[in-house]
C-alpha cells in the first residue's frame, strides 16, 4: 500500500498543528470572517478540524449531501466562489507556515477543490 | 450483546457496533456529523460505564473529567447508560444557611450542601424561586474544604429570582436547586501552566472557586485574576483576594474599574482589555472568562488570536434571562 496523503502530511498530529493556525487566519480574514460572527468557537474549531482532516485525505465519512446541508445557511447569506477561494488560500498559507511542500499543498488544495460545488450548493 | 440505556429506553448493540450506529439503527434522533471522532457533534455524557481513551480524544480536560465521550468512537463492551450533555437532572431541596452582603447589590448565599452533592468549583446550578422560575448561579465554594454551597447573587432590577433572593429569602428557608453542571472549572495535570482569570461583576463567583481550587491543588504557574466593575462599589471580596495575593507568590490580583478615576491600587479601565494588554502573547496559557456575555465573547476571540489554544479557553457567559 502506498503511503496516503494523510500519512505523508503527518496524520492527526499535523491536523492538530494546523487547526489553530488555520482558524486564526480565517477569523482575521475580513473577506470571510463575517460568516463566523456569533458562532460557538469550540464547535467551530471542531468543524475546522473535521474539514482539515478531510482535506488532508484523512478518515471521514462526509458526503456531498452533508456538504450541501452544512453550508446551505451560508449560501443563503451570500457565500460564493470568492469566499471559497479565500478559505483555500488560508489553507495553503497555513500549510506553508508548517513547512509542507508545494506538491503536497497542491494535493490538499485539489481535495478541497473537489467539494466546491457541493459547498456552494450547485 | 451490551445494552445502551438512553432516555429511559434500552437498545441492544451488535458486535463491534458503535453507540452512534446502534442509536441510528434504532431510529433514535441524535446529533452527529463526521462519524470519525472529530466534529464532536455526537458528544454525550456517560453516566454508567467508562469511556475509552479513543472516545474522548480531542475533548477538553473539563469534558473528560465529566465522562463526556463521542458516540461514533465508542463500541460498548458492557452495558452503559448515557445522557445528552448539559441535560437537566433531578432537582433537590436544601436549606439556606446564611445571607451576607458582599457589596451594594451582591449577596453571598450559602446553602447546606446536600448529601452526595458533587461539583467542581466554577460549575453552576439552577436556583428556583417559589414560582418555579429558575436562574443559573456559579459555585464559589470548595467541595473538599467547605460543607456549604456558595453563590453570589446580584440584584437585577425586576429579576424574578434575584429579586426574591434579595428581598424575601432568609436563613432557614428551604430552596430547590439542580445538580451542578458546566465545564468552566480547574483541572489538574498541568501545574506549571500560567492561568489568566478575567471576570466582570459576579463573574467573580466562579473565578473565586477556580482560583482557590487551583491554589489548593498546588498550582505552580502564575495565576492572574482581573476582576472588573464599572464602579468601585462593584468590586467585592477585595480584602480576601488581597490576602490570597499576599500569601501566594504566584497569585496576582488586579482589580479594575472602568468609569471615573479609581483610587491608587485599582487599575483604570476594562478588565478584559487591561489583562490582554498587560500579558500580550498568550501561547500556552490557560484562560477563564466569566461574566457579561459580550465581554466573554470578545475576550475569547482576542485571547485565541493572541495565541491561546481554544482547548485552553474556558468560559462562563452570563446570558440575560428572557422570561
Amino acid at each position: 500500500m502506498s503511503d496516503s496523503l494523510y500519512n505523508r502530511l503527518g496524520g492527526e498530529a499535523a491536523v492538530d498543528a494546523a487547526v489553530d493556525i488555520f482558524y486564526r487566519k480565517v477569523l482575521a480574514d475580513d473577506r470571510i470572517n463575517e460568516f463566523f460572527d456569533g458562532v460557538d468557537m469550540d464547535r467551530q474549531a471542531a468543524k475546522q478540524k473535521a474539514f482539515l482532516t478531510m482535506a488532508f485525505g484523512g478518515p471521514n465519512n462526509y458526503t456531498g449531501e452533508d456538504m450541501r446541508k452544512g453550508h446551505a445557511h451560508l449560501v443563503a447569506r451570500g457565500l460564493n466562489d470568492s469566499h471559497f477561494d479565500a478559505v483555500v488560500e488560508n489553507l495553503g498559507s497555513t500549510l506553508k507556515e508548517l513547512g509542507v511542500s508545494d506538491e503536497l499543498i497542491g494535493e490538499v488544495a485539489a481535495i478541497a477543490e473537489s467539494t466546491r460545488n457541493d459547498v456552494l450548493g450547485r | 450483546m451490551p445494552k445502551i440505556v438512553f432516555e429511559g429506553q434500552e437498545y441492544l448493540a451488535e458486535d463491534n457496533e458503535t453507540v452512534l450506529d446502534c442509536l441510528i439503527r434504532h431510529d433514535v434522533s441524535v446529533n452527529y456529523s463526521c462519524r470519525a471522532g472529530v466534529c464532536q457533534s455526537c458528544m454525550m455524557m456517560m453516566e454508567e460505564g467508562t469511556p475509552s481513551e479513543a472516545s474522548q480524544k480531542g475533548l477538553k480536560d473539563a469534558l473528560r473529567a465529566q465522562s463526556y465521550f463521542l458516540m461514533c468512537s465508542f463500541v460498548a463492551g458492557e452495558d452503559i447508560r448515557i445522557s445528552r450533555p448539559g441535560k437537566d437532572f433531578q432537582s433537590m431541596e436544601t436549606g439556606v444557611l446564611a445571607l451576607d452582603k458582599l457589596s451594594d447589590d451582591v449577596l453571598r448565599v450559602r446553602l447546606a450542601r446536600p448529601e452526595n452533592y458533587s461539583y467542581f468549583p466554577g460549575q453552576f446550578l439552577n436556583l428556583q424561586n417559589p414560582d418555579g422560575v429558575e436562574r443559573s448561579y456559579s459555585l464559589a465554594s470548595l467541595p473538599d474544604d467547605e460543607d456549604f454551597l456558595e453563590l453570589h447573587v446580584r440584584h437585577i432590577p425586576g429579576g424574578k429570582v434575584s429579586g426574591w433572593v434579595h428581598t424575601a429569602l432568609k436563613a432557614g428557608d428551604r430552596v430547590t436547586i439542580s445538580p451542578a453542571t458546566g465545564d468552566c472549572f480547574y483541572t489538574p495535570g498541568q501545574p506549571g501552566q500560567n492561568l489568566l482569570l478575567i471576570g466582570t461583576g459576579t463573574g467573580l463567583a466562579p473565578l473565586y472557586g477556580i482560583l482557590r481550587d487551583a491554589l489548593r491543588q498546588g498550582h505552580q504557574g502564575d495565576i492572574h485574576l482581573y476582576h472588573g466593575s464599572s464602579v468601585m462599589e462593584g468590586l467585592y471580596l477585595v480584602d480576601a483576594l488581597k490576602t490570597l495575593d499576599a500569601a501566594h507568590a504566584n497569585m496576582h490580583y488586579h482589580p479594575c474599574v472602568s468609569q471615573g478615576t479609581p483610587p491608587a491600587g485599582i487599575i483604570s479601565g476594562r478588565a478584559d482589555q487591561k489583562a490582554l494588554e498587560a500579558i500580550g502573547k498568550l501561547d500556552s496559557w490557560r484562560i477563564y472568562l466569566c461574566g457579561r456575555e459580550d465581554m466573554v465573547k470578545s475576550a475569547r476571540q482576542k485571547a485565541f488570536l493572541s495565541g491561546a489554544s481554544l482547548k485552553d479557553i474556558y468560559t462562563d457567559p452570563f446570558v440575560p434571562a428572557v422570561d
